[in-house]
Protein backbone atom coordinates (compact mmCIF):
# COMPACT_ATOMS: atom_id res chain seq x y z
CA UNK A 1 0.00 0.00 0.00
CA UNK A 2 1.18 3.52 -0.67
CA UNK A 3 2.00 5.47 1.90
CA UNK A 4 0.38 8.83 2.15
CA UNK A 5 2.54 11.78 2.33
CA UNK A 6 2.09 13.48 5.58
CA UNK A 7 0.89 16.76 3.48
CA UNK A 8 -1.92 14.72 1.64
CA UNK A 9 -3.40 13.41 5.14
CA UNK A 10 -6.81 14.79 6.39
CA UNK A 11 -6.40 17.36 7.69
CA UNK A 12 -9.08 18.63 10.51
CA UNK A 13 -9.94 22.06 11.30
CA UNK A 14 -9.52 23.04 15.08
CA UNK A 15 -13.96 23.05 14.83
CA UNK A 16 -13.69 19.51 13.58
CA UNK A 17 -11.94 18.46 15.70
CA UNK A 18 -13.73 19.82 18.91
CA UNK A 19 -16.84 18.31 17.47
CA UNK A 20 -15.55 14.91 16.30
CA UNK A 21 -14.34 15.08 20.77
CA UNK A 22 -17.37 15.60 21.87
CA UNK A 23 -18.87 12.82 19.58
CA UNK A 24 -16.42 10.22 20.77
CA UNK A 25 -17.35 11.17 24.06
CA UNK A 26 -21.28 10.72 23.79
CA UNK A 27 -20.30 7.32 22.44
CA UNK A 28 -18.07 6.54 25.17
CA UNK A 29 -21.05 7.57 27.94
CA UNK A 30 -23.18 5.35 25.71
CA UNK A 31 -21.78 1.95 25.65
CA UNK A 32 -20.66 2.35 29.70
CA UNK A 33 -23.96 2.75 30.09
CA UNK A 34 -25.39 0.17 27.94
CA UNK A 35 -22.58 -2.11 29.82
CA UNK A 36 -24.51 -0.97 33.06
CA UNK A 37 -27.80 -1.40 31.52
CA UNK A 38 -26.76 -5.54 30.98
CA UNK A 39 -25.07 -5.73 34.11
CA UNK A 40 -28.12 -4.51 36.12
CA UNK A 41 -30.47 -6.17 33.80
CA UNK A 42 -28.68 -10.00 34.67
CA UNK A 43 -28.48 -8.99 38.31
CA UNK A 44 -31.84 -7.71 38.61
CA UNK A 45 -33.41 -10.77 36.62
CA UNK A 46 -31.32 -13.64 38.03
CA UNK A 47 -31.28 -11.96 41.91
CA UNK A 48 -29.24 -13.80 44.57
CA UNK A 49 -28.59 -17.10 42.40
CA UNK A 50 -26.30 -14.75 40.07
CA UNK A 51 -23.36 -16.58 42.00
CA UNK A 52 -24.87 -19.80 42.59
CA UNK A 53 -25.40 -20.57 38.82
CA UNK A 54 -24.00 -24.23 37.94
CA UNK A 55 -20.98 -23.37 35.68
CA UNK B 1 -7.85 3.14 -10.30
CA UNK B 2 -5.93 6.45 -8.64
CA UNK B 3 -4.08 5.83 -5.72
CA UNK B 4 -4.81 8.78 -3.88
CA UNK B 5 -6.90 8.78 -0.54
CA UNK B 6 -10.44 8.03 -1.94
CA UNK B 7 -11.79 8.38 1.62
CA UNK B 8 -12.15 12.06 1.41
CA UNK B 9 -13.01 14.34 -1.63
CA UNK B 10 -11.48 17.60 -0.90
CA UNK B 11 -7.94 18.51 -2.05
CA UNK B 12 -4.87 17.65 -0.51
CA UNK B 13 -4.13 20.27 2.54
CA UNK B 14 -7.71 21.83 1.90
CA UNK B 15 -10.31 21.47 5.09
CA UNK B 16 -12.94 18.35 4.39
CA UNK B 17 -16.64 18.66 4.92
CA UNK B 18 -16.23 16.12 7.63
CA UNK B 19 -19.24 17.01 9.85
CA UNK B 20 -19.48 19.23 12.22
CA UNK B 21 -22.77 17.34 14.05
CA UNK B 22 -23.06 17.62 17.95
CA UNK B 23 -24.23 15.00 19.91
CA UNK B 24 -27.02 17.27 20.52
CA UNK B 25 -27.95 17.34 16.85
CA UNK B 26 -27.98 13.23 17.15
CA UNK B 27 -30.34 13.77 20.35
CA UNK B 28 -32.74 16.09 18.61
CA UNK B 29 -32.85 13.59 15.39
CA UNK B 30 -35.01 11.32 18.08
CA UNK B 31 -37.50 14.11 18.68
CA UNK B 32 -37.37 14.53 22.35
CA UNK B 33 -40.42 16.34 22.73
CA UNK B 34 -42.14 13.03 21.09
CA UNK B 35 -40.50 10.77 22.95
CA UNK B 36 -41.66 12.47 26.49
CA UNK B 37 -44.86 12.16 25.47
CA UNK B 38 -44.81 8.22 24.54
CA UNK B 39 -42.59 8.08 27.97
CA UNK B 40 -45.83 9.29 30.09
CA UNK B 41 -48.22 7.57 28.29
CA UNK B 42 -46.03 4.10 28.52
CA UNK B 43 -45.68 4.38 31.80
CA UNK B 44 -49.07 4.75 32.34
CA UNK B 45 -49.62 2.01 30.82
CA UNK B 46 -47.06 0.17 33.26
CA UNK B 47 -48.48 2.24 36.52
CA UNK B 48 -52.03 0.91 35.72
CA UNK B 49 -51.25 -2.65 34.79
CA UNK B 50 -51.90 -5.27 37.38
CA UNK B 51 -49.19 -7.32 38.61
CA UNK B 52 -45.58 -6.02 40.00
CA UNK B 53 -42.14 -5.41 37.72
CA UNK B 54 -38.83 -5.06 39.50
CA UNK B 55 -38.54 -1.07 39.33
CA UNK B 56 -34.99 -1.52 37.83
CA UNK B 57 -36.17 -3.41 35.27
CA UNK B 58 -39.56 -1.20 34.97
CA UNK B 59 -36.72 1.83 34.25
CA UNK B 60 -34.99 0.16 31.82
CA UNK B 61 -38.01 -1.23 30.09
CA UNK B 62 -39.06 2.76 29.85
CA UNK B 63 -35.93 3.86 28.72
CA UNK B 64 -35.62 1.70 25.80
CA UNK B 65 -38.99 2.22 24.61
CA UNK B 66 -38.48 5.68 24.76
CA UNK B 67 -34.78 5.01 22.71
CA UNK B 68 -37.37 3.25 20.36
CA UNK B 69 -39.84 6.02 19.98
CA UNK B 70 -36.47 8.04 19.71
CA UNK B 71 -35.52 5.42 16.96
CA UNK B 72 -38.96 6.16 14.72
CA UNK B 73 -38.09 9.48 15.17
CA UNK B 74 -34.81 9.53 13.84
CA UNK B 75 -35.67 7.00 10.94
CA UNK B 76 -38.27 9.41 9.89
CA UNK B 77 -36.13 12.39 9.39
CA UNK B 78 -33.44 10.55 7.75
CA UNK B 79 -36.49 9.86 5.14
CA UNK B 80 -38.01 13.13 5.00
CA UNK B 81 -34.97 15.33 4.52
CA UNK B 82 -36.03 16.46 1.27
CA UNK B 83 -39.54 17.87 2.48
CA UNK B 84 -37.85 19.09 5.99
CA UNK B 85 -35.87 21.47 4.03
CA UNK B 86 -38.98 22.85 2.29
CA UNK B 87 -41.12 23.64 5.09
CA UNK B 88 -40.20 26.59 7.75
CA UNK B 89 -41.08 24.25 11.15
CA UNK B 90 -38.77 21.87 10.38
CA UNK B 91 -35.86 23.10 8.25
CA UNK B 92 -33.39 23.62 10.76
CA UNK B 93 -33.50 19.95 11.68
CA UNK B 94 -30.17 18.30 11.94
CA UNK B 95 -30.69 16.35 8.02
CA UNK B 96 -32.37 19.78 5.80
CA UNK B 97 -29.33 21.64 7.59
CA UNK B 98 -26.82 19.18 6.94
CA UNK B 99 -25.24 18.86 9.97
CA UNK B 100 -25.84 14.72 9.44
CA UNK B 101 -26.39 13.30 6.12
CA UNK B 102 -29.11 11.09 6.08
CA UNK B 103 -27.16 8.16 5.46
CA UNK B 104 -25.47 9.40 9.08
CA UNK B 105 -29.22 8.88 10.34
CA UNK B 106 -30.59 5.96 8.66
CA UNK B 107 -27.48 4.18 10.52
CA UNK B 108 -28.45 5.87 13.94
CA UNK B 109 -32.02 5.02 13.66
CA UNK B 110 -31.07 1.29 12.65
CA UNK B 111 -29.09 0.91 15.42
CA UNK B 112 -30.98 2.61 18.12
CA UNK B 113 -34.20 0.65 16.73
CA UNK B 114 -32.28 -2.55 17.34
CA UNK B 115 -30.83 -2.01 20.79
CA UNK B 116 -34.34 -0.31 21.88
CA UNK B 117 -35.81 -3.73 21.29
CA UNK B 118 -33.34 -6.21 22.20
CA UNK B 119 -32.76 -4.28 25.67
CA UNK B 120 -36.91 -4.42 26.47
CA UNK B 121 -36.94 -7.85 25.20
CA UNK B 122 -33.53 -8.57 27.80
CA UNK B 123 -34.85 -6.49 30.56
CA UNK B 124 -38.72 -7.45 30.65
CA UNK B 125 -40.03 -9.88 28.39
CA UNK B 126 -40.26 -10.36 24.43
CA UNK B 127 -43.71 -9.46 24.08
CA UNK B 128 -43.03 -5.98 24.73
CA UNK B 129 -40.09 -6.31 22.84
CA UNK B 130 -42.19 -7.13 19.61
CA UNK B 131 -44.56 -4.61 20.06
CA UNK B 132 -42.19 -2.08 20.35
CA UNK B 133 -40.32 -3.31 17.36
CA UNK B 134 -43.70 -3.62 15.18
CA UNK B 135 -44.11 0.46 16.46
CA UNK B 136 -41.03 1.51 15.26
CA UNK B 137 -41.58 -0.42 11.60
CA UNK B 138 -45.04 0.75 11.75
CA UNK B 139 -44.23 4.51 12.42
CA UNK B 140 -40.90 4.54 9.94
CA UNK B 141 -42.09 2.22 7.13
CA UNK B 142 -45.79 2.68 7.08
CA UNK B 143 -46.59 6.18 8.27
CA UNK B 144 -43.38 7.68 6.60
CA UNK B 145 -42.63 5.81 3.06
CA UNK B 146 -46.21 4.58 2.95
CA UNK B 147 -48.62 6.91 4.04
CA UNK B 148 -47.29 10.63 4.87
CA UNK B 149 -46.90 11.86 1.12
CA UNK B 150 -49.69 9.44 -0.59
CA UNK B 151 -52.71 10.45 1.64
CA UNK B 152 -54.97 12.20 3.23
CA UNK B 153 -55.58 9.52 5.87
CA UNK B 154 -51.52 10.07 6.62
CA UNK B 155 -52.26 10.81 10.19
CA UNK B 156 -55.20 9.10 10.75
CA UNK B 157 -53.88 5.75 10.23
CA UNK B 158 -49.53 6.55 10.89
CA UNK B 159 -51.66 7.68 14.84
CA UNK B 160 -51.59 4.59 15.56
CA UNK B 161 -47.70 4.41 16.20
CA UNK B 162 -48.19 7.22 18.56
CA UNK B 163 -51.24 5.67 20.51
CA UNK B 164 -49.18 2.33 20.81
CA UNK B 165 -47.18 2.73 23.86
CA UNK B 166 -49.77 2.12 26.35
CA UNK B 167 -49.80 -1.17 25.46
CA UNK B 168 -46.08 -2.23 24.92
CA UNK B 169 -46.39 -0.28 29.02
CA UNK B 170 -49.09 -2.94 30.04
CA UNK B 171 -47.24 -5.68 28.17
CA UNK B 172 -44.20 -4.97 29.94
CA UNK B 173 -45.69 -5.85 33.27
CA UNK B 174 -48.02 -8.07 32.09
CA UNK B 175 -47.27 -9.92 29.20
CA UNK B 176 -50.52 -9.47 27.52
CA UNK B 177 -52.85 -6.93 25.96
CA UNK B 178 -56.13 -6.57 27.76
CA UNK B 179 -59.15 -4.10 27.26
CA UNK B 180 -58.08 -1.24 29.73
CA UNK B 181 -54.79 -0.92 27.26
CA UNK B 182 -56.44 -0.74 24.35
CA UNK B 183 -59.08 2.08 25.65
CA UNK B 184 -55.96 3.55 26.33
CA UNK B 185 -54.92 2.74 23.08
CA UNK B 186 -57.88 4.63 21.11
CA UNK B 187 -57.95 7.60 22.91
CA UNK B 188 -54.52 8.71 21.39
CA UNK B 189 -55.85 7.14 18.22
CA UNK B 190 -58.53 9.09 18.12
CA UNK B 191 -56.90 12.38 19.56
CA UNK B 192 -54.13 12.46 16.92
CA UNK B 193 -56.42 13.69 13.74
CA UNK B 194 -57.90 16.62 15.10
CA UNK B 195 -53.72 17.26 17.20
CA UNK B 196 -52.32 17.25 13.85
CA UNK B 197 -55.39 19.03 11.47
CA UNK B 198 -55.15 21.70 14.09
CA UNK B 199 -51.87 22.35 13.00
CA UNK B 200 -52.31 21.19 9.41
CA UNK B 201 -54.41 24.23 9.30
CA UNK B 202 -52.05 27.16 10.18
CA UNK B 203 -48.68 25.87 8.53
CA UNK B 204 -50.91 24.63 5.51
CA UNK B 205 -48.67 26.36 2.95
CA UNK B 206 -45.75 24.82 4.90
CA UNK B 207 -47.13 21.40 3.99
CA UNK B 208 -48.62 22.70 0.22
CA UNK B 209 -45.07 23.82 -0.62
CA UNK B 210 -43.25 20.44 0.35
CA UNK B 211 -46.43 18.65 -1.60
CA UNK B 212 -47.66 16.87 1.63
CA UNK B 213 -51.21 15.98 1.51
CA UNK B 214 -52.69 16.94 4.64
CA UNK B 215 -55.89 16.87 4.96
CA UNK B 216 -56.64 20.72 4.46
CA UNK B 217 -54.57 20.75 1.63
CA UNK B 218 -56.81 17.97 0.30
CA UNK B 219 -60.54 19.05 0.99
CA UNK B 220 -59.69 22.49 2.42
CA UNK B 221 -60.31 24.51 5.69
CA UNK B 222 -63.76 24.36 5.78
CA UNK B 223 -64.46 19.94 5.17
CA UNK B 224 -60.81 19.45 8.14
CA UNK B 225 -62.83 21.90 10.56
CA UNK B 226 -65.89 19.54 10.38
CA UNK B 227 -63.43 16.04 10.41
CA UNK B 228 -61.94 18.21 13.91
CA UNK B 229 -65.20 18.43 15.31
CA UNK B 230 -66.13 14.99 14.27
CA UNK B 231 -63.61 13.43 15.73
CA UNK B 232 -63.90 15.73 18.86
CA UNK B 233 -67.54 14.53 19.23
CA UNK B 234 -66.01 10.56 19.48
CA UNK B 235 -62.49 11.60 21.60
CA UNK B 236 -65.03 13.06 24.38
CA UNK B 237 -66.97 10.31 25.77
CA UNK B 238 -64.10 7.41 24.29
CA UNK B 239 -61.99 9.76 27.10
CA UNK B 240 -64.54 8.56 30.10
CA UNK B 241 -64.85 4.99 28.94
CA UNK B 242 -62.05 3.99 31.49
CA UNK B 243 -64.41 5.17 34.20
CA UNK B 244 -67.28 3.52 32.68
CA UNK B 245 -65.34 0.01 31.90
CA UNK B 246 -64.63 -0.04 35.50
CA UNK B 247 -60.74 0.52 35.31
CA UNK B 248 -61.24 4.16 36.83
CA UNK B 249 -62.99 6.08 39.61
CA UNK B 250 -65.55 8.50 39.55
CA UNK B 251 -62.81 10.98 40.10
CA UNK B 252 -61.19 10.34 36.90
CA UNK B 253 -64.63 10.00 35.28
CA UNK B 254 -65.30 13.53 36.13
CA UNK B 255 -62.32 14.88 35.08
CA UNK B 256 -62.69 13.07 31.93
CA UNK B 257 -65.86 14.37 30.81
CA UNK B 258 -64.92 17.94 32.27
CA UNK B 259 -61.34 17.81 29.48
CA UNK B 260 -63.36 16.30 26.97
CA UNK B 261 -65.89 19.03 27.05
CA UNK B 262 -63.63 21.66 26.79
CA UNK B 263 -61.93 19.71 23.77
CA UNK B 264 -65.50 19.68 22.16
CA UNK B 265 -66.02 23.46 22.89
CA UNK B 266 -62.60 24.40 20.92
CA UNK B 267 -63.54 22.32 18.23
CA UNK B 268 -66.57 24.19 17.70
CA UNK B 269 -64.42 27.08 17.71
CA UNK B 270 -62.60 25.88 15.07
CA UNK B 271 -65.41 24.54 13.04
CA UNK B 272 -67.31 28.74 13.31
CA UNK B 273 -63.97 29.87 12.70
CA UNK B 274 -63.31 32.01 9.23
CA UNK B 275 -60.62 32.48 7.22
CA UNK B 276 -59.92 36.13 8.53
CA UNK B 277 -59.39 34.90 11.81
CA UNK B 278 -56.09 33.40 10.99
CA UNK B 279 -56.54 30.54 12.68
CA UNK B 280 -56.56 32.02 16.22
CA UNK B 281 -59.30 28.69 17.21
CA UNK B 282 -56.90 26.36 15.22
CA UNK B 283 -53.97 27.21 17.22
CA UNK B 284 -55.71 27.21 20.66
CA UNK B 285 -57.17 23.26 19.78
CA UNK B 286 -53.79 22.60 19.03
CA UNK B 287 -52.50 23.74 22.03
CA UNK B 288 -54.94 22.11 24.27
CA UNK B 289 -55.38 18.76 22.75
CA UNK B 290 -51.73 18.71 23.85
CA UNK B 291 -53.00 19.65 27.44
CA UNK B 292 -55.67 17.10 27.22
CA UNK B 293 -53.49 14.36 26.51
CA UNK B 294 -51.31 15.22 29.25
CA UNK B 295 -54.12 16.06 31.91
CA UNK B 296 -56.22 12.89 30.76
CA UNK B 297 -52.77 10.48 31.30
CA UNK B 298 -51.71 12.37 34.31
CA UNK B 299 -55.30 12.05 36.13
CA UNK B 300 -54.97 8.44 35.24
CA UNK B 301 -51.63 7.94 36.93
CA UNK B 302 -53.09 9.93 40.52
CA UNK B 303 -56.34 7.59 40.08
CA UNK B 304 -54.58 4.41 40.52
CA UNK B 305 -52.25 5.82 43.08
CA UNK B 306 -55.07 7.84 44.97
CA UNK B 307 -58.29 6.53 43.55
CA UNK B 308 -58.88 3.63 45.17
CA UNK B 309 -58.32 4.99 48.78
CA UNK B 310 -60.37 8.24 47.95
CA UNK B 311 -63.21 6.16 46.64
CA UNK B 312 -63.03 4.21 49.99
CA UNK B 313 -62.89 7.57 52.07
CA UNK B 314 -66.02 8.79 50.43
CA UNK B 315 -68.14 5.74 50.92
CA UNK B 316 -67.33 5.68 54.93
CA UNK B 317 -68.03 9.11 55.45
Amino acid sequence: MREIALEDRVRLTEEQQKSRRRRSIAIAVVLAALVMIFYVITLVRLGPGVTEMPL
Amino acid sequence: MSDAPTMQTAAPGEPLAVTLAEPRDFFNLMKPRVMSLVIFTAMTGMIVAPGHLHPVLAFIGLLAIAVGAGASGVLNMAYEGDIDALMRRTATRPVPSGRVSAVEAQSFGLVLAVFSVMVLGLAVNWLAAALLAFTIFFYAVVYTMWLKRFTAQNIVIGGAAGALPPIIGWAAVTGDVGLYPVLLFLIIFLWTPPHFWALALFVKEDYGRAGVPMLPNVVGDAATRRQIFAYSLVLAPLGVTPFLFGYATPFYGGAAIVLGGLFVWRAVGVLREREADRHHAARALFGYSIVYLFAIFSVLLLDAAVGPSLAHWVASR
